[in-house]
């Protein structure tokens, strides 16, 4: 049995944020989860992966956010329960879907899941998704930790049904990936099958019924506005005349703080966790206890915003700051020194924080940035490229392990904003430079939102060559299937495959080629080929995911090694870059633990040096 | 050294390349550390982790709430790989216990020159004088020792155990090696942690 599904109320497990957060969803009887995976939200779904063939709960992997919603939203329209799970970028991509449904509402409840990545761990921005709680009028719950995350999200579904609206639901990385003791709750019973009741007046958002719909939204947010003011998660400890308003991990930082600070009795920390809508009432009750308040948040000013607005109203003349020269930041991430030392300058205690250790004298160690692994084939695909067309080319990129080929000696990434912006960029660049243009896109991605840029291109007729690495895996995540994928192979049955090659066929580009990155040489003439090619070419490199194939535990190839005849020419490590290859006392070694014998060092040694490790592995 | 009964707080920051089974050693840790009766919460960095990227992860056993660790703070460092202990050693304090590996795993940068991997008695003479106390062993050799290279993360955990700092039993962590840690591999890291004990002693 899956570990999540444990029917013993009160057990205490040792979970993961992530995992505990699926549990909540379990506990809360859903009966849809869609997704489409991005860090730091991944291991939520990947329970619901594992867990659905045991328990019956529909999961999809989602071609992408925006269609993830949508699903979603159709099964809380037939009345079961649905969570959909996305980083916050994600919710970009789902927005469109988003505005809307929440004028349509919900009957089942439906939680949306956005995890945000203060400080930028693995994403590409660090915007903060409570703006779109207020943006779209929606009920918004933020946790404090794993186990407050359990229980909110059955509340949370709660809350949707009761409103008729979703509820987003957000985390940061903090929570995602931090472990502690949980201790499960009761699972309720899970409906397996819905229904739709016809009311195109009610469900079809046409101009005369938005109207309509949007009177109604209003409407359930005021009621929401009640519901917050009144709610358990906004809770108010302490009674001193120091107000402090911090949410989310911040408020374990604080929490900490005024214990090691000794000031515990002398403040009143208010802990938004319903926080849209923004719960003034209780605000204000709040602030006529405080003489001055700090507001304890990362990200943007959310809340130092509606406190003030409420201070305002309230008739409040204290001090109220959070954001600013001295205090917290917009950028990054808290930590618990930050915000005690904070604490203590804003409400002047004498505190010093004790000096950090002289690291002056400590030798500058080389930098260990992430690599593409040892025989990832799109490091042999990014060497074949530049050989085929140069240096002096264009290379917008996408988002994935490629984006590791940034690096030198790789060098293959010139331009990217987000999920299949190499397609639509490459458009730009070949018609407003003159510059050879060759993107760089991943099969998931590529299905994902790189399909509508490709038929974009042919249909007005853009110039450059797409390169869409398909190692048959969405690979940065943690291996999750896409529609390309061969599940059957994978044993999972009841699934579908789309073709890359006919996708790209169909939507009329007029130069497709498949390669196997491994063949260097052949590689290299395909690519020539594609890019001298007037018009939109399309390379597809296909190669399995290296630590896929290993967890697959496909058969293994034999390691290289270097042999005498090595003249240190070094094109192996300077043009590839592959951390199996070590430079020691002058000369080339392949570590034979990493490789995996992929030979594209063997194919371009110009002394032919470089030969499979001989007898037994 | 203070340790984690009586009401304190110790935080332990672990850091490891990307593979050595960082994130595996601060689960058993924090399981051990709940079947103890420990509050215990755990924070870890892990998006690249196979990439071959550093490894960080942090573990709080006591009553503080905040799972995370700030520089300066760690009562102790375990370092899986010389190099990156020492450039964690922000992470620690004058009075910090640093338990590290001798054995050194330069990363790629180094051997495209890009900058050149330090000497590791260098290493261990500057994490010496900047901290209470270092435990340097080559855990490698001791993993390999116990049957299995990829146990030294094991070794160091018998280290860590062995130093007393934390409440936890050598018993405790024994027991959940055997139900958490891959049933092919059990015996060989039980005894990887045992060689690990023994080598702090």
């Amino acid at each position: 049995m899956h570990k999540l599904l444990v029917d013993e109320p009160g057990k205490r497990m040792f979970l993961l944020g992530n995992e505990a957060i699926a549990r909540g969803a379990v506990e809360a009887g859903i009966s849809c989860a869609t997704t489409y995976p991005g860090t730091p939200s991944s291991e939520i779904s990947l329970a619901f992966f594992q867990m659905a063939p045991e328990n019956g709960l529909v999961f999809e992997y989602s071609v992408n956010e925006k269609t993830a919603l949508e699903v979603a939203a159709a099964a809380a329209n037939s009345g079961v329960r649905a969570l959909c799970v996305m980083k916050h970028v994600g919710v970009n991509v789902a927005a469109d879907a988003l505005m809307t449904l929440a004028y349509i509402g919900v009957r089942g409840g439906l939680v949306l899941l956005t995890a945000d990545d203060p400080y930028m761990f693995s994403s590409q921005n660090e915007q903060d998704n409570r703006y779109y709680a207020r943006l779209s009028g929606l009920p918004m719950l933020e946790p404090s930790s794993g186990d407050e995350a359990r229980r909110m999200v059955a509340d949370a579904f709660d809350l949707s049904e009761r409103l008729g609206l979703p509820v987003l639901l957000r985390t940061t990385t903090r929570i995602n990936h931090s472990t502690e003791p949980v201790t499960l709750g009761e699972i309720r019973e899970r409906k397996s099958l819905g229904e739709f009741k016809k009311d195109p007046f009610r469900y079809v958002a046409v101009p005369a019924v938005s109207r309509r719909l949007h009177t109604r939204l209003l409407q359930q947010e005021a009621l929401a506005l009640a519901l917050a003011n009144a709610s358990p998660w906004n809770a108010i400890t302490g009674a001193g005349r120091f107000g402090i308003v911090a949410n989310g991990v911040s408020h374990n930082y604080v929490m900490d703080a005024l214990a090691d600070l000794g000031i515990a009795d002398q403040c009143s920390v208010l802990r938004p966790g319903f926080v849209n809508p923004f719960p003034k009432d209780l605000v204000r009750r709040f602030l006529s206890g405080v003489d001055k308040v700090l507001v304890v948040e990362e990200g943007e000013p959310f809340l130092e915003e509606a406190v003030q607005a409420a201070a305002q109203t309230a008739g409040f003349t204290g001090k109220i700051a959070g954001k600013g020269l001295g205090l917290f930041s917009r950028e990054g991430e808290f930590d618990p020194a930050m915000v005690r030392q904070t604490l203590a300058s804003y409400f002047e205690i004498p505190y010093t924080r004790p000096a950090l250790l002289d690291v002056s004298d400590t030798p500058e160690i080389p930098a260990r940035p992430p690599n593409l692994c040892a025989g990832c084939g799109h490091r042999a695909a990014f060497y074949e490229v530049r050989e085929a067309a140069g240096p002096d080319v264009i290379h917008p990129t996408d988002i994935g392990c490629y984006t590791l080929g940034l690096l030198p000696p790789l060098s293959a990434a010139d331009f990217l904003i987000c999920m299949g912006s190499s397609v639509g960029t490459s458009c730009g660049f070949s018609r407003f430079t003159d510059r050879k243009v060759i993107a760089y896109i991943g099969d998931s991605t590529f299905f994902h939102s790189g399909i509508p840029g490709l038929v974009n291109a042919v249909f007005n007729r853009h110039n450059f060559t797409l390169v869409i690495l398909d190692n048959g895996t969405t690979a940065m995540t943690g291996h999750q299937p896409h529609p390309g994928v061969d599940m059957e192979a994978l044993g999972k049955t009841g699934y579908g495959r789309v073709s890359i090659e006919a996708v790209v066929r169909g939507v009329g580009v007029g130069h497709v080629t498949v390669i196997n990155p491994y063949k260097v040489k052949k590689s290299i003439e395909a690519v020539r080929e594609a890019i001298q090619y007037k018009g939109v070419s399309v390379i597809i490199a296909r190669q399995p995911c290296v630590l896929f194939a290993r967890a697959l535990k496909a058969p293994k190839r034999k390691p290289f090694r270097v042999t005498d005849k090595c003249n240190n020419h070094r094109l192996c490590v300077d043009r590839l870059g592959c951390p199996a290859m070590v430079v020691e006392a002058g000369k080339v070694r392949i570590n034979a633990l990493q490789c995996t014998g992929c030979a594209v060092c063997a194919q371009i040694c110009p002394e032919h040096a470089i030969l499979p490790v001989e007898g037994e592995e | 050294m203070e340790t984690a009964t009586q009401g304190k707080t110790a935080r332990v920051v672990i850091v490891a390349v990307g593979g050595q089974g960082n994130l595996l050693t601060a689960r058993v840790l924090g399981e051990a550390c709940m079947a103890s009766g420990v509050p215990v919460r755990m924070s870890e960095i892990h998006g690249m982790a196979q990439r071959g990227g550093v490894v960080e992860s942090s573990v709080v056993v006591g009553p503080a709430r905040s799972a995370i660790i700030s520089d300066g703070e760690a009562d102790v460092l375990v370092g899986f790989e010389p190099a990156e202990t020492l450039r964690a050693v922000r992470r620690a304090h004058k009075g910090t216990l640093v338990i590290t590996n001798t054995s050194p795993l330069p990363p790629f940068t180094a051997a495209i020159g890009k900058g050149v991997y330090p000497d590791v008695e260098r290493v261990l003479g500057l994490l010496r004088q900047k901290t209470a106390r270092v435990i340097s062993m080559d855990a490698q050799k001791l993993a390999r020792e116990a049957g299995n290279p990829l146990s030294m993360n094991m070794v160091l955990l018998g280290a860590l155990i062995r130093t007393g700092v934390l409440p936890v039993t050598a018993d405790a962590a024994r027991e959940v090696i055997a139900t958490v840690t891959k049933k092919a591999f059990v015996t060989e890291n039980a005894r990887a942690f045992d060689l690990g004990y023994e080598a702090a002693a």
